[in-house]
């Protein structure tokens, strides 16, 4: 791999990044505030489709834009009203604002444009152009050619859209108002302990609805660099997962700003690994030794303790033993070797492997054996004042 | 102060939470330009005009009748099991690697082995988030939804690698073996003469979602673990306090939420006209449980209820979506709407209903 592809895929990466970034810092000013929002991937889709269908519309990137924010934002007050005014389930309402949008962006789209539930590709001036830096290369064999310092300016540095300045501007000022302001104070208390808050004279309700209107402007952000910056254009379903993929990095980073960027950059990393890679070959003896490690270690921390870790954790490791086994027999048969030679046999990592590693990652996350993440302590929890 | 009456909470309620729901749908067809109207009238001829159809609504109320009660069995423990969609189609793996290579000479043989097997890999693919919610406390809502990614990316592994057959460009299984093809309800009407429910793919297996039905009602209200489940829903320290195992509990309703799902599969693999599993086997139905768990009360004849409007909404979305140029989302859209307005905006329509008993209670009671 030489310096230039490791540009590339540093810059494939970052663009990745951006809308797991954005949203991800949407789910964290909410659930700072206490309020759990599995409904990222549901604004951003609404906002992907309003930004496009404005944009194309009026022809103005930047009216777009303002629309996606706004739909963007009349979902997430909807979702406060129901979790924050009726004290709704939380997750029962990120979940319903999800499927409204996935249904609604493609009836309207079909109403309004007539192609199959999209928008109409969106000419150059209405999307959001890559910006050029000064002194900056743009024809891909000027830049193969540069030095490794002229490849990562002009690749690395330069040609972004402004989206993706702003969304990386967003990391700082998101830890500004977090962590240095009396809102950002307030914000945080009001998620680990809104009782205090509300003793100290401040309005819970207040403080949670801002925060639920910042994730929403944050998620419409999110929402139109995918359909006018990254595509030129809305489709159906086009976020593919990214709310749920920021909510997992948001859990990775342990709601903090500056872990977001480290976390949405490492899942960019993989997108851009898959894409850039479709064909991931591995020894079969690494195959192995991954997973009877995993396995051993399982077994090992489960024999230690009670009988229902022994039961889950070990029958999980007899599954992973078998899936190295199958794996290892099946290289052999397939090419008629020994058992043994198999082991020196390199094969395709499976691709759905590669896009899983994302959610699996979560999990191993969630399950506390890799740095434990905890939630702010009032989170998902509606506030009831005391009478 | 009385409180309101059993039947408004349980009927009057859920009732109102739709007509909320339909009304803003009327709205929706309205700004896509279609008359809500006619747009009812092409549903409801759609989901129940001919006997196919009918016989279409009820495969579909099939679906979501497991998935409802997969939903309904969690929620009782106070777990959100949102990972039916990912347990449905492990669920339909375990039943087609079981038909597909396990020679079995009789439909019933076939039925009691897939149903199983579909079960038994629910439940197995709920058994990890479930544990690592009992023992770790992670999300269960967080990796159940992680679940049901990586579900996907496992059958789309499977369909197109190892259960592929040669020279097929479909990403599906080999069609199941002949033995093994679930008899429809029209195979059964015919023995009696009749061609009830034409070519619709109503079959068996609607009788096994029957039964699973008693079987939760029993389970919830008439056994112990049902009585330690609701107690754990009620209060985990009040459970721990009575000697109940958070965890044991926790695992077990989780597990028999999976199994109940994996269950669905039985309908739409081996139950299907062509007998196969294909890549999108669950088609939303894990989802659409939430909706009809949460409209049916957590209680089998609640959700038996809601699985047959839904599954009128979902074929009578299909049939409108032939018809007219509206996309079948619209069913996704209405979904969304009986979720947010039974579900998470319940206490906006129960407060009102609510006062307005107590009002009435207190009037009548001064008059008399």
């Amino acid at each position: 791999m030489d310096f230039f592809t490791i540009v590339q895929l540093g810059d494939a990466s970052v663009r990745m990044a951006i809308p797991l970034l954005l949203a991800c810092l949407a789910g964290l000013f909410s659930e700072r505030a206490g309020i759990f929002d599995i409904g990222l991937e549901g604004k951003m889709l609404a906002a992907a489709f309003l930004s496009a269908a404005v944009s194309y519309t009026s022809g103005s990137v930047w009216v777009g834009l303002l629309a996606g924010i706004g739909i963007s934002v009349v979902l997430s007050i909807i979702h406060g009203i129901a979790s924050i005014t009726f004290k709704g389930n939380q997750l029962i309402s990120g979940v319903a604002i999800n499927f409204f949008a996935a249904g609604l962006t493609v009836v309207i789209a079909q109403g309004w444009f007539a192609q199959g539930g999209r928008t109409p590709s969106l000419p150059k001036e209405a999307r959001f152009n890559d910006l050029d830096f000064p002194g900056a290369l743009s024809r891909m064999r000027d830049k193969m050619q540069a030095s490794p310092g002229m490849q990562f300016y002009s690749e690395f540095v330069s040609g972004h859209s402004i989206l993706v300045y702003l969304g990386l501007l967003a990391v700082p000022l998101s830890w500004w108002i977090l962590y240095q302001t009396r809102f950002g104070l307030r914000l945080r208390a009001v998620g680990e302990a809104p009782e205090a808050v509300d003793t100290a004279g401040i309005s819970v309700v207040r403080l949670r609805f801002s925060a639920v209107v910042i994730c929403g402007i944050l998620c419409g952000i999110a929402g139109a660099y995918l359909s006018t910056a990254v595509q030129a254009g809305f489709t159906k379903d086009m976020t593919a997962n990214r709310g749920f993929i920021a909510l997992a990095a948001l859990i990775f980073a342990k709601w903090r700003p500056w872990y977001a960027l480290g976390a949405c950059l490492l899942f960019g990393l993989f997108f851009a690994i898959d894409i850039r890679f479709s064909n991931i070959q591995l020894q079969v003896i690494w195959i192995m030794v991954l997973l009877l490690g995993c396995a051993a270690a399982l077994t090992i921390y489960a024999v230690r303790r009670e009988k229902i870790d022994v039961i889950v954790l070990g029958g999980f490791s007899a599954i992973l033993a078998a899936v190295a086994f199958t794996a290892l027999f099946a290289t052999a048969s397939a090419d008629g070797i020994s058992v043994f030679a198999a082991l020196w046999e390199t094969v395709k990592v499976p691709s759905q492997l590669i896009q899983s590693l994302p959610y699996l990652f979560v999990v191993v996350v969630l399950a506390g054996f890799v740095g434990k993440a905890v939630p702010p302590r009032a989170g998902g929890q509606p506030y009831v004042k005391e009478r | 102060m009385d409180k309101m009456p059993k039947w408004a909470d349980v009927a009057l309620v859920p009732v109102v939470s739709l007509i909320i729901a339909a009304l803003i749908s009327a709205i929706v067809f309205v700004a896509v330009g279609q008359n809500p109207w006619e747009a009812l009238k092409l549903m409801a001829y759609g989901a129940v005009g001919t006997s196919d159809f009918l016989g279409y609504t009820l495969f579909y109320a099939t679906n979501f009748i497991f998935t409802g009660l997969a939903v309904a069995v969690a929620f009782h423990a106070s777990l959100f099991n949102i990972g039916g969609e990912g347990q449905v189609l492990l669920g339909g793996l375990g039943a087609a690697i079981v038909v597909l290579f396990v020679p079995l000479p009789h439909w019933t043989l076939a039925l009691i082995a897939g149903a199983t097997a579909a079960a038994v890999f629910g439940a197995l693919w709920v058994a990890i988030p479930a544990y690592l919610q009992a023992r770790r406390g992670s999300h269960i809502v967080i990796t159940t939804i992680m679940f049901n990614f990586m579900a996907s990316g496992v059958l789309i592994y499977m369909l197109s690698g190892p259960l592929k057959p040669d020279g097929n460009m479909q990403i599906a299984t080999a069609i199941f073996p002949e033995a093994s093809h679930l008899p429809s309800l029209n195979d059964i009407a015919r023995l009696f003469g009749s061609d009830l429910f034409g070519r619709s793919p109503v079959n068996i297996s609607i009788l096994i979602a029957l039964l699973a039905c008693v079987a939760v009602w029993a389970l919830i209200w008439h056994t112990r673990l049902g009585y330690q489940i609701r107690a754990l829903g009620r209060s985990e320290s009040a459970a721990k306090y009575a000697g109940i195992s958070a965890v044991n509990i926790t695992m077990i309703a989780l597990l028999i939420s999976g199994g109940l799902a994996g269950m669905m599969a039985v309908n739409n693999t081996m139950g299907i006209n062509t007998p196969q599993l294909v890549d999108n086997a669950a088609g939303g139905a894990g989802f659409i449980g939430i909706a009809v768990a949460l409209m049916g009360r957590n209680h089998p004849v609640g959700i038996i209820i809601a699985a047959l409007l839904f599954g009128a909404l979902y074929q009578g979305g299909a049939e409108l979506s032939a018809a007219t140029s509206i996309p079948v989302q619209i069913v996704v859209v209405i979904q969304a709407l009986v979720i947010m307005f039974t579900g998470a905006l319940d206490e906006m329509v129960r407060a009102p209903i609510e006062k307005l008993f107590i009002r009435f209670g207190r009037s009548r009671a001064a008059g008399e």
